[in-house]
């Protein structure tokens, strides 16, 4: 669920409100308020848009979490998302954001049979 | 009380997901004038854009497509119409490139486009531009709590409630779309907290029918503390407490069933081990979403085991939906439409799902075919003067008896046990289905005799009145088909019912009523 707001990271565009799904946060100042925290779906939505990467939400969604901004600031997590996306980046020379998704499904399917051939085998057919 | 926003539009849209947005671009073009109202976001709402939907692509050779939808016939186990799949399949191969000027389609590796498979969020992100482009006017965070109707029953808008602005709306149409999505029962699935089966509800409310509520029998496995995107995990290896591999069928309901059981009794523990090779260094660059839940709890999810869980998909990637009884993807009711998951898909995958690619096919078809029939039934009737139109929702809104608290945690709580808890709903049967059916009925009469709220909280509690209207819908339907079929399978009636091929009707809200289709479909199908 989301965790924490990084004030000293917000600019205060509160798009983190408008953009989440869910309804999950309120308008402030100097950061937006996680005012419904049991409607966030941990989505990581918020992270994907925030374009100051001042968002981090912890990785359960069941249970909420205390977190230590300190640690989490110097994990490398904030903006981890957003930059992997590639979301508001131009595409590097030659390769554009989605040029490796083409391999989703390939991978898909070979998981897929690994595990049928794995079952095959077990049982002999 | 007056409402204080009210408009008027020829075509409105009643969600904001794939096929609401596919809707509102279709009937912006054909020249309506279209509003959508999604409970959230359009652009982040819903399970497409946590997902990556992959669209049923098949070229234009006829000897291909013919191939193609026969085998899909042999696998919707009698229950899907071939034209439909026709329409999907050329729907989609036609319509999925003009996304092109808003999604940087990535290469096929061949020196071509890659064009079938989409990341959910980018997908969305260029859906709301394109819509937007066309003249669509997106109104986020205004969910709809009641469908108008006149005097004739004729669907002729909507209303609701503005969640930022504390303020509430109501549009008049010419025409209305249901876009709302499937019902997951709140199980936690990624993307899913908002899809509530709050169209199901509205439209039942106007007196819609469904169909197809018993196929909704569908699992998503991911780790025990995040439900997640799949793609690491389609050669896990599953292990008990004790560190002993359990025996499990790579596919199908048994492969559920065995995962469940042993759910039940203690935890399990998925390991990647056996993961193509390739994938480790890239899946973050396929799937961002997917490393984050594991490396902030600093597990490897590739070489260490984690504890599972399955999150239950009902209706979104079941069959099941609001009834369409027309290649225009009318619903029962005059005036409304259904489009995407809120739809069923019974049309295109008979009673098994279809897997992610038919259904997002279906998603952006029906979306056109919704949205360019409601353009123009709601053109040929800008002439008309206003009708008197009246709300029609009930429970929530006109309580039974005294309005008192409801808690809405314990009733949702119940909905996702009974519908989502792996004894039942991976070992069914009807002594099981009639016990929960009570009590379900009895949470329904619960909200029925006390529910009363207004602004945000009748929007939370709505919610919780369309999750048990659709719980009641999904098990009497599965009460009702006393065979084993596609996604429906019951541990009491196992066999395949050769006299089951029709399709199976749901509806009502005060008595939840089934009855078989016409069996018109089975003996054209012969």
């Amino acid at each position: 669920m989301i965790a924490h707001i990084f004030e000293e990271l917000c600019d205060g565009c509160n798009s983190c409100v408008t953009i989440c799904p869910t309804h999950v946060l309120d308008p402030g100042s100097p950061v937006p308020v996680i005012a419904r925290l049991d409607q966030c779906q941990t989505c990581y939505m918020c992270e994907l848009y925030c374009t100051s990467d001042a968002i981090y939400v912890a990785p359960d969604q069941h249970v909420v979490e205390n977190i230590d901004p300190d640690i989490i600031r110097a994990s490398g997590h904030l903006g981890r998302i957003r930059h992997d996306h590639g979301w508001d980046r131009a595409p590097d020379a030659g390769h554009r954001h989605l040029d490796d998704y083409r391999q989703l499904g390939p991978l898909l399917r070979e998981g897929g049979e690994t595990a049928a051939r794995r079952y095959r085998e077990r049982h002999g057919d | 009380m007056s409402d204080d926003i009210i408009s008027h539009t020829d075509v409105l849209i009643i969600g904001g997901g794939m096929a609401a947005a596919w809707a509102a671009i279709a009937a912006a073009k054909a020249g309506a004038s279209t509003i959508l109202v999604d409970k959230g976001f359009v652009g982040t709402s819903g399970v497409t854009a946590t997902g990556g939907p992959n669209h049923w692509w098949v070229p234009p050779d006829p000897a291909v497509r013919r191939d193609v939808i026969e085998k899909r016939l042999e696998a919707s186990c009698g229950l899907g119409d071939p034209e439909w799949m026709e329409r999907v399949i050329d729907t989609t191969w036609r319509t999925l490139p003009e996304l092109g000027r808003h999604y940087a389609f990535g290469t096929d590796g061949k020196g071509g486009t890659f064009y079938s498979g989409v990341r959910g969020s980018e997908y969305m992100r260029a859906l709301r531009a394109y819509a937007l482009e066309t003249g669509a006017r997106i109104l986020d965070h205004h969910p709809a709590t009641q469908l108008l109707v006149d005097d004739d029953g004729t669907v002729v808008g909507a209303k609701g409630h503005g969640r930022l602005l504390g303020r509430d709306w109501e549009i008049r149409a010419g025409a209305v779309i249901i876009a709302t999505g499937g019902c997951a029962f709140r199980s936690g699935l990624i993307g899913s907290h908002g899809n509530t089966g709050d169209g199901y509800l509205l439209a039942a409310e106007a007196g819609a029918e469904l169909s197809g509520m018993e196929f909704s029998i569908q699992y998503t496995m991911s780790p025990a503390w995040a439900s997640t995107r799949t793609l690491p995990y389609g050669a896990a290896r599953y292990y008990d407490a004790n560190g002993e591999e359990l025996d499990v069928p790579p596919r199908g309901h048994e492969h559920y069933q065995i995962l469940g059981k042993a759910l039940l009794a203690g935890p399990v523990y998925a390991d990647l081990a056996d993961a193509p090779a390739p994938l480790p260094p890239i899946l973050h660059l396929i799937q961002p979403f997917t490393p984050p839940p594991f490396a902030r709890k600093g597990i490897d999810l590739f070489r260490e085991r984690w504890p599972i869980k399955l999150y239950g998909e009902g209706t979104i990637r079941g069959t099941g939906g609001l009834r369409i009884i027309d290649d225009e993807c009318s619903t029962t009711v005059d005036g409304l439409y259904a489009a995407g998951d809120a739809a069923t898909r019974e049309l295109v995958t008979g009673a098994i799902s279809g897997g992610g690619a038919v259904n997002s096919a279906w998603a952006l078809t029906s979306g056109q075919v919704a949205g360019e029939a409601a353009a123009r039934r709601a053109l040929g009737r800008r002439h008309l003067s206003p009708a008197r139109a009246k709300a029609v929702g009930s429970v929530g809104i006109h309580p039974a008896n005294s309005v008192r608290d409801i808690d809405r945690r314990a009733i949702e709580a119940d909905v996702d046990l009974h519908l989502n808890g792996y004894q039942r709903s991976l070992f069914r049967s009807g002594p099981q289905l009639t016990e929960t059916l009570d009590i379900l009925d009895t949470h329904w009469r619960d909200l029925r005799d006390h529910g009363r709220a207004d602004g945000t909280a009748l929007v939370s509690l709505r919610e919780t009145v369309a999750l048990t209207a659709t719980a009641r819908w999904c098990t009497a339907a599965a009460l009702a088909r006393v065979e084993s079929r596609g996604l429906h399978v019951r541990v009491d009636a196992p066999d395949l019912d050769p006299k089951g091929g029709v399709r199976l009707l749901t509806g009502g809200l005060e008595n939840v009523w089934t009855r078989p289709e016409s069996r018109r479909f089975a003996e054209a199908a012969e």
